[in-house]
């Protein structure tokens, strides 16, 4: 059963991979995009924890801690460019 | 092989995790304005991200016969950056000046 | 020379967190864990907040849980919003007034903000003395402003044992 529910589960979160890939082409302006980019980040790291799942291995997990962290790394940089035009105070 | 009812209790999760993910994605799709498309992702990815990784851990907790907590962390980071990173992307906006729904009441600060 | 020792409850954290990073629980991680965050406790001191004295322990268990319920519930909130007809949403800017000064506390209170019903928090007044916050269903600003008040500010006061002003 449990494989059957991780295929849906997948074609749930790839359907949800599509919906952010629609905002960030079609974002009217700079933060939508980077909004939709943290989004992308957050359902990747799902996606990933779900093959390590399907996979029954343990290393997918330091990569989905990764990515959360360069996402988050990543959004406040973005963020911190628009609103001073540099990265570092 | 696994116990029926653990079988059920992890897909429960995973459901409701991909499903919340999912609602966070069509909130953020179809919100009219950046401030309301802002609420899509930092609630519900949260708690999609939390529900996958539950069912995670309770998997390899049954997988590997011992307890496998480092599935946690990763919840306990996306709570704390959510709001965060939210913040930050509120603020910019703010001082971008994004288009607005025409309802929203109140009026954001100039900074 | 002395070394000044930091603080226990940081180097408990990192050592907790450590542990959980290596998923095992033997002595020799527990030992090195503890030598590596207090190493790391004392080279950053300059940078680490100092916390408000915790006055109940006990409460900040239940304030704990209590978020947690009130994150699963925003959740059903807003997925009722977001799924919903578009003329349901009345979205507004609010101003809270603050009555809590302590850095940490004001942090702490703008990420729970963050998390629960249909409210980001979007900035900071340079006094700290308002909140401006966005909320998704903004038809009654009062009640939005008293629940925060009562049901997370007053509580996180009470907890730690700060000054209001």
């Amino acid at each position: 059963m449990l494989g059957y529910v991780m295929v849906f589960c997948a074609a749930l979160l790839g359907v949800a991979v599509i919906l952010n890939m629609l905002r960030l082409f079609m974002g009217p302006d700079v933060p939508d995009r980077i909004l939709a980019l943290d989004t992308l980040y957050i359902n990747a790291l799902a996606l990933i924890i779900l093959l390590g799942i399907q996979q029954q291995s343990t290393l997918y997990f330091e990569a989905a801690l990764l990515i959360a962290v360069l996402g988050f790394i990543s959004t406040v940089a973005f963020s911190k460019h628009l609103l001073h035009g540099d990265i570092i105070d | 092989m696994m116990p029926f009812w653990l079988e059920l209790l992890i897909s429960f999760l995973l459901i409701v995790g991909s499903v919340f993910a999912l609602i966070g994605a069509v909130g953020l799709y179809r919100l009219p304005d950046f401030f309301m498309r802002l609420h899509g992702p930092t609630k519900a990815t949260t708690l999609g991200v939390g529900g996958i990784i539950l069912a995670a851990m309770i998997f390899f907790t049954y997988h590997r016969q011992e307890f496998s907590g480092h599935e946690l962390l990763i919840t306990f980071f996306l709570f704390i950056t959510a709001p965060v990173s939210a913040h930050m992307m509120a603020r910019a906006a703010m001082q971008l000046k994004v288009r607005l729904s025409a309802r929203t009441q109140g009026r954001p600060w100039e900074e | 020379m002395s070394i000044n020792w930091p603080k226990p409850f940081p180097v408990f954290l990192l050592t907790l967190m450590w542990l959980l990073l290596n998923n095992t629980l033997s002595l020799g991680h527990i030992l090195l864990g503890l030598i590596l965050s207090t190493v790391i406790c004392i080279l950053c001191r300059n940078f680490l907040v100092d916390l408000p004295p915790l006055k109940k322990p006990f409460g900040l268990c239940v304030f704990v849980i209590r978020v947690f319920f009130d994150v699963v519930l925003a959740n059903l909130h807003v997925a009722r919003l977001v799924l919903g007809p578009e003329k349901n949403l009345h979205p507004g800017f609010i101003e809270v007034p603050m009555c809590i000064k302590d850095e940490f506390l004001l942090a702490t209170l703008a990420c729970v903000v963050s998390l629960t019903p249909g409210t980001v928090s979007a900035g900071l007044s340079a006094d700290h003395t308002k909140l401006l916050i966005h909320a998704l269903d903004a038809s009654q600003p009062e009640t939005l402003i008293s629940d925060i008040k009562v049901r997370y500010e007053a509580p996180l006061m009470e907890i730690f044992r700060c000054s209001a002003t």
